[in-house]
């Protein structure tokens, strides 16, 4: 019997999911469905919008207004079903290929108009899709399909990038802590401006296998293990910190957003 | 009608553009069919630009001039480029800064200060395109004046319509003095 | 009265005045030369009409956009020239897929690359065709005057509604730039269509079925309660992605169908001294400009020449061009490019008329002196 949850919100259809065993991202997922129900929103009233890769074969399997758009470019889409409908809320699944690669310009830009828009990024460090090419988050060192001698690029620290660009709520959590995801894109949801959510997912079949990190319940005890807040993380020393996952809110901050400002120019006239 | 294929040269940022585009919604107005169009190359100010415009009582089809009746140069450089495409009997208006001339004794030729009158007179360079516009009204008689007169309140930015007005009537006057000074000379 | 009818317009202009007209009220863009003063007036006009405008940071970013604002009922549009065309080819192939209608408006400019982006040419016909990967049609409009830019404009969207498809509306920077007199119409006259929505429940709404002896499916707005999903992965009628081949060969054929079988409402032409004539012009854009002035002075020397000017690019006018080569004995295809429409054209034509053609690149209009000289030497 299928949880009330899923009943309500899943397309229960279109399962099951093309997910590999132990992967990160049903995790994710029912947590930004869990914060939907949780906020009490219309269905009606969310769109969901996705880009390509794992992560975002998602929106398919959600009852919303669901768009599986192309490679990189779900925060455009977004951008301008937002700015067409103010009254949608628009929240974007993405992956670290998709967001912080082929869109990355994409991501810094949607941060900068601080347009009214929920991205929940499924970082699995790894093209999973494609069958595991490193990605701009896969860390220096580690191999991929199209790494195999290791990784020499540095990784993003994507909730930097976005705070940079100039999203008012950043923060990042893991798929061991389903509750501080749910927790998360509450506050993303509510956040009047741009949010942006980072959450390590794993990949136990290619970025795991691929740098012998075990299972997937041993990937996801290494997330726990990694893990640590941000006061807790700047006590420590720089040594360290290395290889920590710094988790909570980030960054938040008050902006004039996007839509409310271009209304104000309608209603000049 | 005498004329009616009009070329306006010289560089980038001297308003041809905007010239041609009164010239023709002043013909327009006065009932006329027109088409203006352009050619320019990246910089937006200086490089060689050039405004067409055609004014004709039939239906206009090919939007561009091979040979014009009327030239207006303000460059020495514009000046070379399109002295050789002004029809014979045509009228060739030039800035009285451009001194290498080629000879062209089949056209008629007024030499006039206009980037000088914009600069000294209107202390305003900038409406150096409307001054030759005044010259152009005044020696072709294409339209009637009236109408060149609302184009250029219709089209210039606001606020500077007095200038452009001003700058409007001392070209009609340039003309009107180098005629003078023409019969003078003649005398 | 008289005076205030007639307006010194340019081409671009009557592009944004024929969409807001059509019902334009979301324009996403990036600046590029010629097209740039579509752009600009729209950030200018949209939000007076309560309307949207939004430049985005770049031009694929800008086709999503519009696909985007589509999909929650807005009639959207962008406007580019050949580099910023050849980025948003992957948003057109969403929008064929995904059956989104939306207008990309191309002034065309000289390629390939980044060209002579100040100078006119017609070297992006094939690629308004095929530019986008997989199998599709398109409709592809071209005007040549201010006028008919603002009437074909109007047609541009509402083709698009009708048939949930993108529409490209061709130019190139003679037509874009150029100002003409221009009388405008009665604007309360116009017909405006707007695409079908759904009257089914949302339970038995399927966002990709269509209804029989109909090939374009109803859609419903985001936000209106049919909450369904879109991809640009083939899909049966529900919006699901499928590998199944059998629905993927019905949907390809559909939507390459709804457009094909459709050539009598889509294709739209101007004949020019056709009545008599022995031999025919084929052109389209400025060049047809320049081709009618050729036709002016080959009939006063007694030729019995005339014009067939598509307005309609694709589908081809096959029909009515078939027709033509069966009474004329020549017909020369005259383009700003090496010879592409051409290809077209011989292929339905050549069966029963010497197809000739003249064309060039190198940034300028041809001119009426070059085409009587090529009829001519025939």
């Amino acid at each position: 019997m299928v949880s009330q949850l899923i009943g309500k919100y899943y397309r229960t259809g279109s399962l099951p999911h093309i997910w590999c065993p132990g992967c990160g991202n049903g995790i994710i997922l029912r947590a930004i469905v869990k914060a939907i129900d949780n906020l009490g929103l219309n269905q009606d009233d969310v769109c969901v919008v996705s880009g390509i890769g794992c992560s975002s074969r998602a929106s398919g399997y959600l009852d919303f207004n669901t768009v599986h758009t192309t490679h990189g470019r779900a925060l455009a889409f977004a951008t301008g079903i937002k700015f067409a409908n103010p009254d949608l809320h628009v929240i974007v699944i993405t992956g670290d290929g998709d967001s912080a690669a082929i869109g990355g310009n994409h991501l810094i830009h949607t941060a900068r108009r601080n347009i009214d828009i929920t991205t929940i990024v499924f970082n699995n460090n790894i093209y999973g899709m494609t069958g595991g090419q490193y990605s701009p988050t896969t860390p220096t060192g580690e191999k991929g399909t199209t790494a195999p001698y290791g990784n020499i690029d540095a990784n993003f620290d994507l909730c930097e990038l976005a705070k940079a660009a100039g999203a008012t709520y950043v923060s990042r959590s893991t798929i061991y802590g389903a509750n501080m995801i749910i927790n998360q894109v509450e506050e993303g949801i509510k956040n009047k401006g741009f949010s942006f959510i980072e959450t390590i997912s794993i990949c136990p079949t290619y970025y795991g296998r691929k740098n012998k990190k075990g299972n997937a319940v041993d990937m996801i005890n290494q997330l726990k293990e990694m893990s640590i807040n941000k006061t807790a993380y700047d006590k420590l020393s720089k040594e360290k910190r290395n290889g920590k996952i710094v988790v909570g809110e980030l960054h938040k901050s008050q902006r004039t957003e996007y839509t409310e400002e271009y209304e104000k120019i309608i209603q000049s006239f | 009608m005498k004329y009616s294929e009009f070329r306006l040269s010289g560089s980038g940022g001297q308003g041809l553009i905007l010239a041609g585009i009164i010239l023709a919604e002043a013909a327009l107005q006065n009932g006329k069919n027109v088409v203006q169009s352009q050619s320019y190359g990246p910089e937006a100010r200086g490089g060689a630009s050039k405004a067409e415009v055609i004014i004709s009582d039939d239906l206009i089809y090919y939007p561009k001039i091979e040979n014009c009746d009327v030239l207006l140069a303000l460059t020495q450089k514009a000046y070379d480029k399109y002295i050789d495409s002004l029809k014979p009997g045509g009228l060739l208006i030039l800035d009285n800064m451009i001194t290498r001339k080629a000879n062209r004794n089949d056209v008629d030729v007024y030499s006039m200060p206009i980037l000088s009158t914009a600069a000294d007179k209107l202390n305003k360079m900038m409406v150096a395109n409307i001054v030759a516009l005044g010259c152009i009204c005044e020696l072709s008689n294409i339209v009637d004046k009236k109408y060149v007169e609302k184009a250029v309140m219709n089209r210039v930015p606001h606020g500077t319509e007095e200038l452009n007005k001003k700058a409007l009537i001392e070209g009609f006057k340039l003309v009107k003095d180098k005629k003078r000074e023409m019969y003078y000379e003649v005398c | 009265m008289g005076e205030e009818t007639f307006k010194l317009m340019q081409g671009n202009e009557a592009c944004v005045e024929g969409a807001i007209t059509a019902g334009l009220n979301f324009f996403a863009g990036y600046p590029i030369t010629p097209s740039t003063e579509i752009a600009e007036l729209s950030a200018a006009k949209l939000p007076r009409v309560g309307g949207k405008f939004i430049q985005m940071e770049g031009e694929i970013a800008s086709i999503s956009a519009i696909i985007g604002a589509s999909l929650t009922g807005k009639k959207a549009m962008t406007a580019t020239s050949g580099p910023g065309f050849s980025l948003k080819q992957e948003g057109i192939g969403y929008a064929v897929m995904a059956e989104v209608p939306c207008v990309i408006v191309n002034v065309q400019r000289g390629g390939p690359s980044t060209g002579l982006p100040t100078s006119p040419a017609q070297g992006d016909i094939m690629q308004t065709r095929w530019g986008t990967h997989g199998e599709h049609s398109i409709i592809v409009l071209y005007p040549s005057t201010v006028r008919e830019i603002f009437d074909t404009t109007i047609k541009a969207f509402n083709l698009a509604e009708k048939y949930r498809t993108p529409v490209i509306l061709l130019m190139d920077e003679v037509i874009g730039h150029m100002r003409e007199k221009v009388e405008m119409p009665n604007r309360e006259k116009i017909a405006i269509y707007n695409r079908k929505k759904p009257s089914s429940s949302l339970e038995k709404y399927l966002p990709y079925k269509v209804s029989e002896g109909d090939m374009v499916p109803k859609m419903a707005n985001f936000g209106e309660g049919y909450r369904y999903h879109t991809t640009g992965l083939v899909h049966d009628e529900t919006g699901f992605p499928t590998n199944n081949g059998k629905i993927a060969e019905e949907l390809i054929n559909r939507l390459v169908h709804k457009i094909e079988n459709n050539l009598d409402d889509i294709v739209d032409y101007e004949e020019y001294k056709l009545q008599d004539a022995e031999e025919v012009i084929i052109s389209y854009g400025s060049t047809a400009r320049s081709a009618k002035s050729a036709i002016d002075v080959l009939r006063k020397e007694g030729r019995k020449i005339g014009l067939f000017k598509p307005i309609t690019i694709w589908p081809t006018a096959k029909n009515q061009i078939e027709d033509l080569s069966k009474r004329t004995s020549r017909i020369s295809v005259i383009e700003m490019n090496m010879g592409q429409y051409f290809l077209e054209i011989e292929r339905i034509a050549g069966k029963y008329s010497k197809v000739d053609k003249y064309g060039r690149s190198n940034g300028e209009l041809i001119t009426p002196k070059e085409i009587v000289s090529f009829i001519k030497e025939g």
